[in-house]
């Protein structure tokens, strides 16, 4: 291993200009004669809106303009759209009901934007925008999705009866039942999976330009994939056609997924931008990101687990209702269904499984994918119910997950996923030994001599990452192709250039992917910049998240590589004078076989340039290679987290005081990246189990909708965490590689709650779990500490 | 935030990172305002509207403050060092800078000036030795989404040894 090839621990590249202050986001881009949007949002759930008048504001200082869903409409602005498919169990398509950027009718959530005022200053707008007088007819709200499909709920959308978008079911359901038959035990859990605000720290932020010379516009945007953004935009809301459209996504302040998505205010900033002809900036105030940004999650399970004799596992089913908000946002049904369902089978060979999903409309924020996307949902599914079979039938909780371990590959599980490679045996018994989990019962009993309830839980989770084989995701009803692209240019001096259609929004793909080069060029990781988020620039690509730029955009740049090192070898075989199949390259240097003859990467890469040493007929001249990577199935990072816990029974407080992770993600390129990965994936998690929550009131309001409020986990919340790696290669890639970037928080919240649930001794505990809820469960069973 | 066309404004002149300002403002200005859009020093970051994230810390006459909950006018005559100003341009970082580089102390970036402008002022109160609790209770007002706050933990105990007699590090905590 190289000091910063593949396996290093480099520091990274991309620090520089983010610890000088120096780093450039979407805010601290100011164009020339821009102006400032500032939106009208509706401060009901559900009303009709009778009228607007925009006289007084239009005409406040300032005001360039004041534009409503009418004007958006009578400009043919299209609806946003959600880009996957999911049909009923009776074969009907998904209800998509219309998606304006601005309401035009009817408000669905608190905070729809109704209006848009553009002004010479932010201030001029917002104080316009307090001038907007618009005239609701308020209706009744269902924010809570089992109350959404009950007879009596207010109707969101016409084109969904019952505010069910669908109805889908994934499994044998007969099967299943005659595995409960013969069941010597079966787990039973109601769950619900509470809903999450993302919070990147770097609000979103969009600036609009247009050119009317050119015709062209351009968008900067707090985006994880600007390609997918100019397709939509351009496909679907018909802005632009594609090729005069520019998306470029700078420096991104965190995404975890609630940026991937087509929002209202960058359409909006676009389409104001042409409007008054400037162009148009919108920053998102945190309140309004509360309100603004697709919410996570949110989830009502009821599940099953049947186990025989043994403590084998011989099924499981599970009926849940997932509420996906006020309208579909851009990739909202997969997630309660494919990137859900698909992983119940856990670590864990289960013969038979069926699941049942109703996805509802309620008049909440937009529901969509956040950090691990439905496999943290179903990771909560099947690891509560082995902890609590364990219980239940009074065995060990990590002996009773051994036995039902995979442990041939591969292993086809009944919910479509084909496991590759793993060894979760191993992870296991590795956290075992770091958690020391054999010293767990004295821990315990010093714990409660000072007056504390100890518990431990486990967490030995999978995921489905790599995200995705195109075909495979297009049966399923994908609207794209989740392949990746890669670039590589040689410059005459010999330096190199990567672009990726991988988007880093704190990943450390600066250095990661010039890792990978460097280590295949035998050249300094100096000469090697990667370009990225800018749609002039990188031809195309799918973007960042489901943990899927180390396994596809990285198999894309070595598939790139490839191409660069054959054309090289053409090219020093006419510098060397030998035949190019006795060109070897190595270390930086093209050498003939069984000859001392050899020319430098640097000296070719200046000779493909020059072109004097060949026939420019007979060999293109330059060194530019590109490369599109299709992966060929999904990969399954996995692993065991155990976390220990200290219940306070006097105030319910439970702090966490170990946490150990040992994960397998495969081939690791930067290990200090990797544990950071999974670092900001446990916090989310832990932050999921034990204090964030979004809160919606029966009328619909967010009660949580500032930091004030939600529970944000801060660092005082979380311990030093242990982190470990064991490591099956990916077979599947090039490089080996999993992912890593969902896996803490995926795996998190059932290894604190399986904790929590041990020391207080009841089931009955919902996520999160604050010192109030925990104190309410502890008042029913009463355990208190027994040092004896 | 630009003065309006035919609004009130006021001047105010502050000295930022060693040099004399003066601005013609809206007198609504926060100070993260006045630096972001007025000086273009926009290193300093605004991730909510509540003075809880401490993405806008910078120091005001020696003390680390939320920059989001200051009036520019507030702080004429005063001396304020941002992020841009705790190493020179091009030139080393100053030890916590590099401290957060070296222990992976940062991932998207966008809290990270906040988080180093906090922990500097932190060394100046608590000293150069740091445990992992007194970091953890100082930096209740930063928040952090990436990090899980570990690598932060780490980088600023490391930050504070090595600012023990460094150059820098009187000029920073002054």
């Amino acid at each position: 291993m190289s000091a910063t090839g593949i396996g290093a621990a480099v520091r990274r590249k991309e620090d520089r200009r983010f610890i000088t202050g120096t780093g450039h986001y979407t805010d601290d881009i100011n164009r020339p004669g821009q102006a400032y949007a500032y939106f009208v949002r509706s401060p009901h759930a559900h009303a009709t809106i009778k009228s607007i008048d925009t006289k007084a504001a239009a005409a406040m200082p300032g005001v360039l303009a004041v534009l409503t869903g009418a004007e958006l409409a009578a400009d043919k602005i299209g609806n946003l759209i959600c880009g996957w498919m999911i049909h009923s169990k009776d074969g009907s398509p998904m209800k998509m009901a219309a998606h304006p950027a601005l309401a035009n009718g009817k408000a669905c959530h608190v905070g729809d934007p109704v209006a848009v005022v553009i002004g010479e200053t932010l201030a001029q707008a917002r104080d316009a925008a307090e001038k907007v007088k618009i005239d609701y007819a308020v209706l009744p709200a269902v924010a809570d999705p089992a109350a959404a499909q009950k007879p009596g709920a207010p109707q969101i959308h016409d084109i969904a009866p019952k505010n069910t978008i669908y109805q889908w079911s994934l499994g044998d359901a007969k099967a299943v039942d005659v595995a409960f038959k013969s069941a010597n035990h079966v787990t039973k859990l109601d769950i619900i999976n509470n809903r999450l605000v993302p919070n990147a720290i770097e609000p979103r932020a969009a600036i609009g330009e247009y050119d009317s010379g050119a015709g062209t516009f351009t968008l900067w945007n707090t985006t994880q994939n600007p390609h997918v953004a100019r397709l939509v935009i351009a496909a679907f809301i018909g802005m632009a056609p594609e090729h005069k459209l520019r998306v470029i996504a700078p420096d991104v302040g965190g995404g975890f997924g609630s940026k991937i998505f087509i929002y209202p205010e960058e359409v909006v900033a676009l389409w104001a931008a042409k409007r008054v002809g400037r162009p148009v900036k919108w920053v998102a105030e945190r309140s309004e990101a509360f309100l603004a940004d697709a919410h996570g999650r949110d989830h009502v399970t009821h599940a099953e687990m049947a186990f025989d004799a043994e403590g084998k596992i011989l099924g499981l089913r599970a009926k849940t209702i997932a509420n996906l908000g006020a309208y579909m946002s851009t990739f909202s049904s997969s997630v309660p269904t494919y990137l859900y369902a698909t992983l119940l089978s856990g670590q864990y060979e289960i013969p038979q499984i069926y699941c049942e999903v109703d996805a509802v409309y309620t008049n909440t924020v937009p529901v969509d994918a956040y950090r691990g996307a439905g496999r943290p949902e179903a990771t909560f599914v099947v690891e509560r119910l082995v902890e609590v079979g364990a219980r239940e039938m009074g065995q060990d909780p990590a002996e009773l997950r051994r036995k039902n371990f995979v442990k041939k590959f591969p292993h086809q599980t009944p919910v479509i996923m084909m496991y590759d490679a793993g060894d979760y045996n191993a992870s296991l018994k590795r956290a075992m030994e770091l958690a020391d989990y054999k010293g767990f019962a004295r821990r315990k009993r010093e714990s409660a001599r000072q007056g504390k309830l100890r518990g431990i839980g486990f967490s030995t989770y999978i995921e489905a990452c790599g995200i995705a084989p195109s075909q495979a995701v297009g049966s399923l009803g994908a609207g794209v192709g989740l392949w990746e692209s890669a670039e590589v240019r040689v410059n005459p001096t010999g330096s190199v250039e990567i672009l990726t259609g991988s988007h880093a929004h704190g990943q450390g793909h600066e250095t990661t992917f010039a890792q990978v080069a460097a280590e295949r060029l035998g050249i300094p990781i100096d000469n090697i910049s990667v370009v990225h988020g800018d749609t002039d620039k990188v031809q195309f690509g799918m973007g960042t998240y489901g943990s899927r730029s180390g396994a596809v955009g990285m198999s894309a740049l070595v598939k790139a590589l490839d191409k660069i090192e054959a054309k090289a070898k053409k090219v020093a075989a006419h510098m060397l004078e030998a035949a190019e199949g006795d060109i070897e390259f190595k270390d930086g240097k093209f050498s003939v076989a069984g000859t001392d003859k050899s020319a430098a990467w640097g000296d070719v890469a200046l000779n493909a340039y020059i072109a004097h040493k060949f026939s420019g007929q007979e060999l293109e001249p330059g060194l530019k290679e590109g490369a599109f990577y299709d992966p060929t199935n999904f990969t399954f990072p996995a692993g065991c987290h155990i976390c220990e816990v200290e219940v306070d029974p006097e105030t319910g407080n439970a702090d966490i005081v170990g946490w150990t992770a040992v994960d397998d993600f495969g081939v690791v390129i930067n290990p200090m990246i990797v544990e950071g990965q999974v670092h900001g994936g446990i916090a989310q998690g832990i932050g999921q189990a034990l204090c964030e929550g979004a809160v919606y009131d029966k009328d619909g309001q967010l009660v949580t909708g500032s930091f004030m409020d939600y529970c944000m986990p801060r660092a005082d919340h979380l311990p030093p965490l242990k982190v470990d790696m064991t490591v099956t290669k990916c077979p599947s890639n090039p490089l080996g590689i999993k992912g890593c970037g969902e896996a803490g928080a995926i795996a998190a919240p059932a290894a604190v709650i399986n904790a929590i649930t041990d020391a207080i001794g009841t089931e009955q505990l919902a996520m999160p779990a604050t010192p109030q809820a925990i104190w309410a469960a502890l008042q029913k069973t009463n355990r208190m500490p027994q040092a004896a | 935030m630009a003065a309006q066309k035919g609004a009130q404004t006021a001047t105010v002149s502050m000295t930022v990172n060693g040099k004399p300002v003066t601005g013609d403002i809206d007198p609504r200005t926060l100070l993260v305002q006045f630096l972001r859009e007025n000086l273009r020093l926009t290193g300093t970051h605004v991730g909510c509207d509540t003075s809880q994230c401490g993405a806008c810390v910078v120091h005001v006459n020696g003390k680390a403050i939320k920059s989001c909950t200051v009036l520019a006018l507030q702080l004429e005559g005063a001396d304020v060092l941002t992020i841009e100003g705790l190493a020179p341009p091009n030139g080393p970082l100053h030890p916590m800078q590099e401290a957060f580089r070296e222990n992976h102390g940062l991932q998207c970036g966008f809290c990270t000036p906040g988080m180093i402008m906090t922990a500097v002022d932190m060394v100046r109160r608590k000293g150069h030795d740091l445990d992992d609790r007194t970091i953890r209770e100082e930096l209740e007002g930063n928040i952090c989404r990436c990090t899980g706050y570990h690598n932060i933990v780490k980088a600023i105990a490391a930050g504070a040894r090595a600012m023990r007699g460094s150059a820098t590090t009187s000029k920073a905590a002054e």
